[in-house]
């Protein structure tokens, strides 16, 4: 029997997560523009979150792989369905890949790494250079994969109206009528 | 649970539902700085070394041309009480370094800028890196990043002559009078025949924490061990400093004395144009000794940045804006040349 509603401590890490990676996209886009005393506050913060985000997306594949999830409203069309699942697959693949390619930029950058962790990729300029831009790629891509979110949970709120935003809602559920 | 909506209200909820990703995407263009008013970043300061100076792929953006050196600091152990870093205390840390000369242009002669440089990462035991660039002039001539940007401006080279037009370098200078203490060395400043006999200094103040978590205001300087020696008048060779330096290093090492000049209460700790009084106390914490020299723009320190923030431990930046310009600056630099190396395979 599959639940009406995400588990509790799922949509924990949903909003949790949104909130940071939110916070971390706004933050990675200024801060290498910015070269104020705000600068290296934004990197420490940006590095920090980022640590914090890689050990929450490892918990939260963990427990999307293991606990029951809702199914999608059963009237929705086949094309919406495959978009619903390639833009969650999107998702989990950057939310996964922006942090491992920060810590092996720093890694192959010759930089320091946060709480001191072990390199993960070789000290070399070149790799350095193609490891950057992909995090900056990926950051744009993750962004527009979060507006597309945003939009389409707002198509199911908003106009569908049916039950897929109640579904992962921050607050206590309604008795569905 | 309630149907679905159709006609005019369906289209009223997708407008607003577009309305909000719109201005997701334009806060996050703002954010980027993509829109809205242009503000000095670090890639306008370095597309402007670039305006002037040449476009030279693979090569730091400043301080283009230089040399990879290594060695070991000797710590003397006085600066231990001062500074949790364990730089401070470890008998023998190893260092990479590079000594290089002002200017975006990697194919100057050595003796035609007087601006000199040497880089520094400390790496110690405990697995803490500290890097520091610092420079022979014991202040800049600014204080804040827009004022290194207009100082960079009006230095712009006169296409007819090929060099800074004077009229606008002292028109920047009088309306700087925060630039009077770099004025003043660079009117007296005798350079040296070498490398090895010039002295460096941090010029941005940093802090250090002691044990208790105390912080004390802090400059350093390298100060040499080897005898000073005036540049002669009249030098052919463009590789006049990197070859001394190589000749000196085939002969034995190098050594200087880093000393670190503690700040009182009302010294200006966060104005890299300011300079602190003469009897400041100080601690000699201990020899810089540098061993090995690299071949042109090989060796180890190439492919590092030295991005004078990255501090160990015991060691904090000031809040001097200009700390974090170079900070910023430095990664920017030190971001394209990795891209130039990808492209062209360019690599100094």
């Amino acid at each position: 029997m599959k639940p009406e509603a995400f588990h509790p401590l799922a949509r924990l890490l949903h909003w949790l997560m949104a909130v940071l990676i939110v916070a971390m996209l706004f933050i990675g886009v200024s801060m290498v523009s910015d070269l104020s005393l705000r600068h290296p506050l934004l990197i420490e913060l940006h590095k920090a979150t980022g640590l914090a985000l890689l050990v929450l997306v490892l918990l939260r594949i963990a427990l999307r792989l293991t606990l029951p999830h809702p199914s999608l409203p059963r009237d929705l069309p086949t094309l919406q369905r495959l978009a619903a699942g390639a833009s969650h697959l999107v998702l989990y693949a950057l939310m996964l890949a922006m942090p491992l390619l920060g810590w092996a930029m720093l890694s192959a950058g010759g930089y320091p790494r946060p709480l001191q962790l072990p390199a993960i990729a070789p000290h070399d300029l070149q790799l350095y250079a193609v490891l950057r831009q992909a995090h900056g790629w990926a950051g744009y891509l993750l962004f527009a994969t979060v507006v597309l979110h945003l939009g389409a949970a707002l198509m199911h709120a908003l106009v569908r109206r049916d039950g897929v935003l109640r579904s992962m809602w921050p607050g206590p559920l309604r008795r569905s009528d | 649970m309630n149907s679905p909506l159709y006609g005019p209200a369906k289209a009223l909820r997708l407008a607003a539902i577009g309305a909000v990703m719109l201005a997701a995407g334009v806060g996050f263009a703002y954010a980027a700085g993509w829109i809205g008013a242009a503000k000095l970043t670090p890639q306008r300061i370095i597309d402007t070394f670039e305006a002037q100076a040449g476009h030279y792929p693979g090569y730091r953006k400043n301080h283009a041309k230089g040399l990879c050196v290594s060695g070991y600091f000797q710590a003397s152990g006085q600066a231990a009480s001062l500074s949790t870093a364990r730089v401070f205390s470890q008998a023998r840390v190893p260092v990479i370094g590079r000594f290089a000369i002002g200017g975006a242009n990697p194919y100057a002669p050595d003796t035609a800028i007087p601006v000199r440089s040497l880089a520094l990462q400390l790496s110690s035991d405990d697995g803490q890196v500290w890097r520091t660039g610092m420079n022979n002039p014991p202040v800049l001539a600014v204080s804040t990043p827009q004022a290194f940007y207009e100082q960079v401006l009006a230095s712009t080279p006169d296409p007819a002559t090929g060099k800074p037009d004077p009229a606008r370098q002292q028109a920047f200078f009088a309306a700087h009078p925060e630039s009077a203490a770099f004025r003043q060395w660079a009117a007296s400043y005798k350079p040296s025949n070498s490398f090895a006999s010039t002295q460096y200094h941090s010029i941005n103040a940093f802090r250090l924490i002691d044990a208790a978590g105390a912080a004390q205001p802090v400059r350093w300087q390298l100060e040499p061990q080897t005898a000073f020696t005036a540049l002669p008048g009249q030098v052919d060779d463009k590789l006049f400093l990197q070859h001394d330096l190589q000749q000196r290093l085939a002969q034995g090492p190098l050594r200087w004395t880093l000393r670190l000049v503690l700040a009182e209460p009302g010294d200006a700790v966060d104005d890299p144009a300011s300079p602190w009084p003469a009897q400041r106390r100080s601690v000699d914490a201990g020899t810089l000794v540098l061993e090995q020299v690299d071949a042109a723009e090989q060796g180890a320190c190439r492919d590092l940045n030295f991005d004078p923030l990255i501090l160990p431990h015991g060691i904090e930046a000031s809040a001097d804006p200009i700390l974090a310009a170079r900070s910023a600056a430095y990664s920017e630099s030190f971001n394209r040349r990795s891209r130039e190396s990808l492209g062209t395979g360019a690599r100094p």
